[in-house]
């Protein structure tokens, strides 16, 4: 059994040690708001916060984690960038097909909670892990300005 | 018919009874005066169900369009709000159920969304939907309140009496409103009194749940006792299984079973991870005997010999070689060369998967992202000899598609449905990795362009001879028949064939090559390729005449007012003939597609070698009325985006039959740092609207290449840029 702290909650999952966090909050414990893009930390869609950084799921495994790590997942995350992000996202209907849209907002929160007036080459850098097909670059970047100007105001 | 009730679907919905459930079972009305597209399929009236108006007050809209991210949930949504007048806030959306009479596209005379036809498809019915559900109301309302029903009004969810001054909610009226008699006659509305079509300030239906992580997409579905599934398929296209050694692979802990199927071999486990383990531990060996051997360059070195004969005849008027010659002998311009445009993954973000759950009493139900219901349905039931009424479709939001999910033989789906058939323990869900994806085919097909055309001494185009060499994926498929005709796939042609520059002496024509390596659609189809060799040789030819790129088409596009139209708005907004600073450039391309009209203006900035930056997209859009303008903004910048990354970046190629590349680090997508500002201007139009998803791809990379033209000279004629070291 490995014992993990998932949003606040400790749970005990009986699998092995290398299976990656992503399956094992996707398919152990339901948690499917984290994504399954690419297994190969290219996407970002399965990105969730190990102790508030921005942290590929596909590409950690479970092993890695203690029972300390306070891992954030899209269904837990709270807070002033939390609520700025999530609501500057549905403000400018950032969306299309939804599918890498977790992922991109756990990096755009990590991004703003640390910094708070990123710049264009901020936002390049800390996005550029994040794919979408549907190439909602244009409205990420706005929701991300928005979502500053918020926290800042 | 044994496909969902009508009870079962609205508890399914949680609408129970009591509410009002409206089809559009009135007959069309003569709507064909504003240039209605054909329509094929199922005679009216018919039962259909689109329409919800439940005691809750809500107003659900079933969509029997897919939604893969281009917003036809909403857009549907607003279609019937309009006409029933409803207050934005009450709509939901759902899918619709597979029921190929019920819900067939009018297009395809089948279930399935495809070709940007959501909302040309839909928008008659859907109005009537609306309209009539609102009479309803009205009805039921004049009924309670013993006035006529011309005294009521309704605006904004709320049905109304002004002299008596009492009104009631539609959940109010639902119950009473659904015993009514669905009028067999409604009146629509007059546009200037549109209240929700239009607008730009309506929100997507989904862009809370898609925020949240609470939308729910195939991957995500979860039944009781649910066992995960991945395939081993054949490396080289058109191989097979000779032999298979699994005894690794069933030592693999949480692996359940291991089947070989015409398809491959399939690792069945009680989760993703342990199918993925187990598939590694899998030794398969494979029977090439019909593969495809040779790699990308062996192909297009083929598909260059095809091209030094002639082809099927797709266009042909007056006589093109001798034009060519006279203008040459005459003091005209020749340009000419192949175009190449390598096979494209659409890799959508969500890997394709479905969910297959046998039914007790015979047939499945499938969860998935469906696009094209009936074929699904068609296919399952050959795979499980049942009917086809008997494989139940759960449509989920899907992750993406970009024509991916709408293949003619329901492939993924197969797979799953035969996969369960095998293992009938446990609904099976079926997952593709990413690298099952990008090595797994249907991909754009690998093309070459190569076209010969001169200008005349006056700069006019009098011959233009195309020929194009491709796969066409249509050959063997039930769409064949309507899409293959005299030798020519349409969807290989389209855009080059029927191009509107009016050349007076015209020759395309194309060969079909032949590959066991699977091709499809892939968003905007033919267009992804005709449109970029016939704009960049429109510009070459422009330069060869020495005219303006946007004045030589606009002198070509009298008699074509919509794409004119857009021609002039993309290049008042974005300035052109304004002077650059040196080392940047300008490029245009106009393009019609899905009956949809775009323009794009690219600024680019040039290096000393060539190396260039995309630093501004202007588009200009003309598709008829618009339903959702932020939805088509939204298109127009995505659509740019597709267009500009698999311009840079984007291609399969392939070694001794082997697929290069596998995931996201060699198919390199268009990332956030790529992406310019896009600037989308809508052309203000009343006529019936047209699509959307699609036509932003078309004109965006020749309009690119053409603004690297304009600062180099040097024609961009093999895709993607990065071949040349032009992209970093």
């Amino acid at each position: 059994m490995i014992s993990i702290n998932v949003n606040g909650e400790v749970r005990q999952v009986d699998v092995p040690d290398d299976m990656p966090l992503l399956w094992v909050l996707r398919d152990e414990l339901n948690m499917t708001g984290t994504k399954f893009g690419c297994g190969v930390a290219q996407c970002g869609a399965c990105t969730v916060h190990v102790d508030g950084t921005p942290t590929r799921a596909c590409q950690t495994p479970v092993g890695m984690l203690t029972a300390e790590s306070k891992i954030t997942t899209i269904e837990g995350v709270k807070g002033k960038a939390a609520q700025a992000v999530q609501a500057a996202w549905q403000k400018l209907d950032v969306v299309q097909c939804g599918y890498c849209q977790s992922g991109q907002i756990m990096s755009a929160i990590a991004l703003l909670t640390d910094n708070q007036n990123p710049t264009d080459q901020d936002i390049d850098t800390a996005m550029d892990g994040n794919v979408c097909r549907c190439a909602t670059y244009v409205r990420i970047r706005a929701a991300i300005k928005d979502a500053a100007q918020t926290m800042r105001a | 018919m044994p496909a969902p009730s009508r009870r079962g679907f609205l508890k399914a919905i949680g609408a129970g009874a009591g509410a009002l459930v409206i089809g559009a079972h009135l007959p069309l009305p003569a709507l064909a005066a504003d240039a209605a597209p054909k329509i094929v399929g199922p005679a009216d009236p018919r039962p259909q169900l689109f329409v919800i108006v439940a005691p809750d007050n809500t107003v659900t809209v079933l969509a029997k369009h897919l939604d893969m991210g281009q917003g036809i949930v909403t857009g549907l949504a607003t279609i019937v709000a309009e006409e029933l007048d409803a207050d934005w806030a009450q709509l939901r959306g759902a899918f619709a159920p597979a029921d190929g009479k019920l819900y067939a596209n009018h297009f395809f005379g089948l279930q399935g969304t495809g070709g940007s036809t959501a909302v040309a498809n839909s928008w008659d019915e859907l109005r009537m939907a609306g309209a009539a559900a609102r009479a309803m109301l009205v009805a039921a309302a004049a009924a309670r309140w013993t006035v006529p029903a011309g005294e009521v009004t309704v605006a904004k969810g709320v049905v109304r009496h002004a002299a008596s001054n009492r009104s009631f909610t539609f959940g109010e009226l639902a119950e009473e409103a659904a015993k009514l008699p669905v009028p067999q006659q409604v009146k629509l509305k007059d546009r200037k009194d549109y209240v929700l079509i239009g607008k730009p300030d309506l929100h997507r239906l989904d862009h809370v749940s898609k925020t949240d992580g609470t939308a729910v997409f195939a991957m995500d579905i979860r039944r009781p006792g649910q066992v995960t599934a991945v395939l081993a398929r054949s490396p080289r296209f058109g191989g097979t299984v000779k032999s298979v050694d699994d005894a690794a692979a069933r030592k693999v802990a949480g692996v359940i079973e291991v089947v070989t199927l015409p398809v491959g071999v399939a690792v069945i486990a009680k989760n993703s991870w342990a199918a993925i383990q187990g598939r590694e531990a899998l030794k398969v060996t494979w029977d090439d005997a019909k593969s495809e051997m040779r790699g990308t360059d062996a192909m297009l070195a083929d598909f260059r010999k095809l091209a030094d004969r002639p082809g099927a005849v797709a266009a042909g008027k007056g006589d093109a070689d001798k034009a060519i010659a006279d203008a040459a002998a005459k003091g005209g311009h020749v340009v000419e060369g192949d175009y190449v445009f390598p096979y494209l993954a659409h890799a959508p973000m969500e890997p394709l998967n479905a969910v297959v759950a046998l039914n007790p009493e015979g047939g499945c139900t499938i969860w998935a992202g469906s696009q094209f219901q009936t074929v699904e349905q068609m296919a399952v039931a050959g795979v499980l000899g049942c009917k086809p009424e008997q494989v139940r479709i759960e449509t989920q939001w899907a992750g993406g598609s970009f024509g991916r999910r709408a293949t003619t033989n329901a492939d993924y789906i197969v797979e799953a449905a035969m996969i369960a058939k095998a293992y009938p323990k446990a609904p099976v869900h079926l997952v593709w990795t990413r690298e099952d994806d990008i090595k797994g085919g249907r991909y754009r097909p690998l093309v070459l362009h190569r076209i010969k055309a001169a200008v005349d001494s006056k700069g006019a185009i009098v011959g233009w001879k195309q020929r194009i060499v491709g796969q066409s994926f249509m050959a063997g498929t039930p769409f064949e028949a309507v899409m293959v005709k005299n030798g020519v796939d349409a969807t290989m042609v389209e855009g080059a064939s029927d191009m509107a520059y009016p050349v007076p002496n015209l020759a395309v024509d194309a060969h079909t090559a032949a590959s066991p390596v699977t091709t499809l659609w892939w968003r905007s189809v033919g267009h992804t390729h005709t449109a970029y060799a016939k704009e960049v040789t429109i510009d070459r030819l422009a330069k060869a005449a020495g005219k303006d790129p946007v004045a030589f088409r606009l002198e070509m596009l009298k008699d074509h007012p919509r794409l004119a139209g857009v021609l002039k708005l993309a290049a008042e907004k974005a300035g052109w003939g304004q002077p650059l600073p040196k080392g940047k450039g300008r490029g245009v391309a106009v393009h019609e597609s899905f009956n949809t009209f775009v323009a794009h203006v690219v600024e680019v900035t040039v290096g000393d070698k060539g190396q260039f930056k995309v630093d501004r997209v202007v588009v200009a859009v003309d598709c008829g009325e618009v339903v959702n303008p932020d939805i088509v903004k939204a298109q127009m910048e995505g659509g740019a985006g597709w267009g500009i990354g698999h311009a840079l970046r984007g291609e399969i190629t392939m070694t001794d039959g082997l697929v290069d590349q596998g995931n996201f680090d060699g198919y390199l997508p268009m990332r956030m740092s790529d992406m310019p500002a896009v600037e989308v201007h809508i052309m203000p139009s009343h006529e019936r609207p047209t699509g959307a998803g699609e036509p932003g791809v078309p004109t965006v990379a020749p309009a690119m290449a053409n603004a690297v033209f304009s600062v180099t000279g040097q024609p961009l004629q093999t895709l993607p840029f990065s071949r040349g070291g032009i992209v970093s």
